[in-house]
């Protein structure tokens, strides 16, 4: 049961990428131009719904279904917040897809899918390659 | 039965994007993120690689993370096959060429080193970091959309080639 419940919420999560066309490049070129609020409409409302559940589970102490303490994981900020991700955005404009929905297109039959896939990869096989170098 | 074949409004694809990350933390005590699944699978592809990022990497103690994108890939699989009335376009028919095939090898590479070298993409950052009203993870977001303008801008203007 333990490790079918993040499948469970992928296969949830995968469904609205779809669903939603967050999942498609011309969601992404319509928010990159500002021709639609839709995406900002989608991040907006999901920011919201996710902050408003935070802060409840610590106004309740809500613990997890194991029993532990809920704790976020930290991301403290160094120069790849800003350098990082700047190199981020632009593979997202030129692929119209986040990571999530770089599975979800392969997921949905989208062949061409798997190019950016594997780019990425490669890309975290460059991170860890040039990583000694790169100021943080 | 109608509503749930067309694409859904944002206000109901929104918040249940957002619904995510409350259901990892609670059921599985997981914190909602993407973009490590591609460092995973490096370690994976090179076990005692010499290259620490890989190597000092417990993918084993997140392998959840991997499952969790593996239901991404089914979840989709059925959103589309059962879920859809019509099957609107993922990526452009221009983009099913050569020249695609390299846009998107390209463009992913930079995903997959920005992400990693950011250490978050839109699920770790742009909806976690920013739920947790953490600023890094504003500050991360604001980058990924300059990064996106930039790159958008110097398409229209025609210096990234064009498209057959």
């Amino acid at each position: 049961m333990k490790s079918l419940t993040p499948l469970i919420l992928g296969l949830f999560f995968g469904v609205v990428l779809v669903k939603t066309e967050v999942a498609s490049w011309f969601r992404i070129q319509k928010m990159f131009r500002f021709e639609e609020a839709y995406m900002f409409l989608v991040m907006a409302s999901a920011i919201a719904v996710g902050a408003l559940s935070l802060i409840l589970i610590r106004k309740l102490g809500l613990k997890g279904v194991d029993g532990a303490a809920v704790a976020v994981k930290e991301k403290p900020f160094q120069k790849g917040t800003i350098i990082g991700g700047a190199i981020f955005g632009m593979g997202w404009a030129m692929t119209g897809a986040c990571p999530g929905p770089i599975y979800a297109q392969m997921g949905s039959g989208e062949y061409m899918a798997l190019f950016t896939f594997l780019g990425a990869c490669g890309g975290a096989y460059l991170y860890a390659f040039l990583r000694p170098r790169l100021p943080h | 039965m109608e509503w749930l074949l067309q694409p859904w409004p944002w206000y109901v694809s929104g918040p249940l994007i957002g619904l995510t990350l409350p259901a990892l933390l609670l059921l599985s005590g997981k914190t909602f993120g993407i973009s490590s699944s591609f460092r995973h699978l490096g370690s994976i592809c090179s076990p005692n690689s010499r290259l620490e990022y890989l190597r000092e990497n417990d993918w084993r103690g997140e392998s959840w993370n991997l499952v969790f994108v593996a239901g991404i890939l089914l979840g989709a699989g059925a959103g589309t096959q059962l879920l859809s009335s019509a099957r609107f376009p993922l990526l452009p028919e221009h983009y099913h060429s050569l020249d695609g095939a390299a846009r998107l090898l390209v463009g992913g590479l930079l995903i997959g080193f920005g992400t990693r070298y950011a250490d978050g993409c839109t699920s770790g950052h742009s909806i976690t970091g920013i739920s947790n009203l953490k600023w890094p993870s504003l500050v991360a977001t604001i980058s990924f959309f300059v990064g996106g303008l930039i790159v958008t801008y110097l398409a229209d203007a025609g210096y990234l080639g064009t498209l057959p």
